[in-house]
């Protein structure tokens, strides 16, 4: 897999604010703030983290879905933060998205051919005759039988119905998809199948990745990259073998440790990083770092101030004042 | 005796057959887990065997003996329901034979359940009091000011802060995980001696499913309570469970103590499970898949279920004939023609939806 210098997208100090009225007063959901990163060509990102914590807030500010209340979102350089109209239109055509729910994602009236050709039609691509053959090839693409193009959403399993939203993202030759939780609702053999052929489509048509997560061993997986975010602020980034291997961050370590052991012998014997009640509002967030509140390792300062990311190695970066440092299991 | 036991249950909806003779059984203090794809009857043998699923939706035959009530000096409060009729089962009922109100009488009291979404479980218009003590006054007989301070206890024990407070807020005000260790609380309110958990943890974030995990366990321990897991993620079932159980296309495939399982499981079914998890430090590369999806509950194969995704199939009666559940080892228990330690055996990674 080749990866170019160059990054071709770039998200520079991102932040979504929603505004809510609680009693009377106004106040602003802190989804996503200041997220800087990049994604280079041919390259899978990984956004790991829990709910709330603003990765999905993320893919929608890429696809112009909501409006950033601050930063920059450039594509090839291009700013593309407020882009409008016909500007927009292509972002979308360069840019698309997959989410979780193939079911949900499809319209139940109408056909799975009509379903992969809007994307030609919206962006007027290939002539109107030969659409029905670009559906067909794009059927052919993500492994499903020609035959389904007449089909309806419910005649199709949750695995081919998936199938289905792949090829509707891909109908424009797209440089970026955005895949929200796209295997998340999947039974563990059809979730391996669609791992692979979003791996092979990667493989064959230098696609990028933003693949968006809550699944830590998924986010390894298909990830060359990956960055831990809580409560809309990124907490760790690191190459795939470096997070997993040596995560710096007290957040990221009690993320690994929550996930069952693959062997039951090991499982019962190991004690985990339990973490103290809740993900705090993201109306009112703990002043300092987000993560304070529920950090084992939380010290005085933590409270006072945004921990700056500090670097633990090529291309690692981890936004604690005690990165680095071991959480000791079993508290 | 086991606390719970299902036995040759077959459940059939229209012309699906759901299930086709499960059995499994729970003994005190332990945990069963249950693992299978979605609609591999799962949860199906929890829902009819506790009559939650029954006629005339859905034809149930077969037999869900509670055992009897588990003696460990914990203080149980009233009698049991008005039907526990004792059976030539050593003091169990069976529940498929009880009437309508002996099973009320039975669900909430002596069996507990905690569904995968919790938002839809607890009702949002009653506040975390009134659905605690709900089955409290109706099981146990509590007066309104007894079965208040028993709802206190229950949220303390299940790690909730603030439990005063939290006993006036409404399931909208909590969150996720709070939501579920309510409905653990209620589950285990009336002390029951088993306690069902489908998907418990499915809808909640890694870090909250620990926090889950580790109460139901501290609990277990600390009551002696039978727990039915059901989950698809092999993981947590690895971690919970004593003995498990596979389903598939609506029958048990292979079933094992858990360290057998993981160690020697031997169905080409489990093993595809197992093959196509991604697992931390397995990363890139390709996964292996099991082809295809589930059987149809409308038109099974003739031959071993498990046929069409078969990629170890071998024998000629997989066509043809359906194995039977056999003993491979002591408590290991497969239905294969092709069962044989197949661990090391790499699947065809051939792939198709």
């Amino acid at each position: 897999m080749s990866v170019h210098d160059a990054p071709l997208l770039q998200v520079e100090g991102l932040q979504v604010r929603f505004p809510v009225r609680t009693e009377r007063r106004k106040a602003w959901v802190h989804a996503v703030e200041d997220v800087s990163f990049s994604l280079a060509h041919g390259e899978t990102l990984g956004l790991v983290g829990e709910s709330g914590s603003g990765k999905s807030t993320i893919g929608n500010a890429l696809l112009g879905l909501v409006p950033p209340t601050a930063g920059r979102i450039l594509l090839d350089g291009h700013d593309v933060t407020s882009a409008r109209g016909p500007s927009l239109r292509e972002l979308r055509r360069r840019v698309t998205m997959v989410f979780q729910d193939p079911l949900a994602s499809l319209d139940p009236r109408r056909t799975i051919e009509d379903s992969v050709r809007e994307p030609l039609e919206i962006h007027r691509l290939s002539p109107g005759r030969e659409r029905g053959r670009r559906v067909a090839d794009l059927l052919d693409l993500v492994g499903l039988p020609r035959r389904f193009a007449d089909h309806y959403p419910h005649e199709l399993s949750g695995g081919q119905r998936q199938r289905v939203c792949i090829a509707r993202a891909l109908a424009g030759d797209p440089e970026i998809v955005v895949l929200d939780e796209a295997t998340a609702s999947l039974d563990v053999s059809v979730q391996a199948q669609i791992m692979n052929l979003l791996q092979d489509l990667q493989r064959d048509l230098g696609l990028s990745y933003l693949f968006i997560s809550h699944d830590l061993a998924a986010v390894e997986h298909m990830s060359h990259r990956v960055q831990v975010m809580y409560l809309g602020r990124l907490m760790e980034s690191a190459g795939r073998e470096e997070i997993y291997a040596a995560p710096g961050h007290p957040y990221t370590q009690a993320l690994l440790s929550a996930i069952p052991a693959d062997d039951p012998v090991v499982e019962r014997g190991r004690r985990r990083i339990l973490l103290r009640g809740d993900v705090p509002s993201p109306v009112s967030p703990p002043s300092g770092c987000v993560f304070r509140t529920r950090c084992p390792l939380a010290i005085d300062v933590c409270a006072e101030r945004v921990p700056e990311p500090v670097g633990l190695g090529a291309g690692h970066v981890a936004a604690c004042v005690r990165a680095g440092e071991r959480v000791p299991a079993g508290t | 005796m086991p606390a719970l036991s299902v036995q040759d249950l077959h459940v059939r909806i229209k012309d699906a057959q759901i299930l086709r003779g499960v059995s499994w059984s729970v003994e005190h203090g332990q945990t069963l887990g249950i693992v299978g794809e979605s609609g591999s009857g799962k949860s199906m043998t929890v829902l009819a065997a506790t009559g939650l699923v029954g006629p005339p939706l859905a034809q149930v035959t077969g037999r869900a003996v509670l055992g009897a009530p588990h003696s460990s000096g914990r203080s149980s409060g009233g009698p049991d329901g008005p039907a526990s009729a004792t059976l030539p089962d050593g003091g169990g009922q069976d529940l498929l034979t009880l009437s309508p109100a002996g099973r009320r009488a039975v669900r909430g009291r002596r069996i507990g359940f905690v569904f995968q979404d919790p938002a839809t479980s607890l009702n949002p218009i009653l506040d975390v009091e009134r659905q605690l003590t709900e089955g409290l006054e109706e099981h146990l007989g509590m007066t309104r000011r007894a079965a208040r301070g028993r709802a206190l206890e229950l949220l303390e024990m299940v790690g909730i802060p603030d439990p005063e407070r939290r006993l006036r807020a409404y399931p909208h005000e909590l969150s996720g995980g709070m939501r579920q260790r309510v409905m653990i609380a209620i589950a285990l309110s009336c002390d029951p001696d088993v306690l069902i958990a489908d998907e418990a943890t499915t809808a909640l974030d890694v870090t909250i499913q620990a926090q889950i995990i580790d109460a139901v366990r501290d609990l277990q321990e600390r009551l002696g309570t039978a727990v039915v897991w059901i989950s698809h993620d092999l993981g947590v079932v690895g971690g919970l469970a004593d003995e498990v159980v596979v389903l598939y296309g609506g029958q048990v495939v292979e079933q094992a103590d858990v360290l057998t399982l993981f160690a020697q499981r031997s169905h080409p079914y489990t093993e595809g499970l197992f093959a196509s998890r991604p697992r931390l430090g397995s990363a890139g590369g390709h996964l292996t898949t099991i082809p295809g999806s589930p059987p149809d509950p409308r038109s099974l194969p003739a031959g071993c279920v498990f046929y069409d995704r078969c990629t170890l199939r071998s024998d000629p009666r997989c066509a043809t004939h359906r194995p039977e559940l056999v003993p491979l080892a002591p408590g290991h228990l497969v239905r294969s023609f092709c069962a044989t330690p197949v661990r090391d055996a790499p699947l065809d990674p051939e792939e198709t939806a």
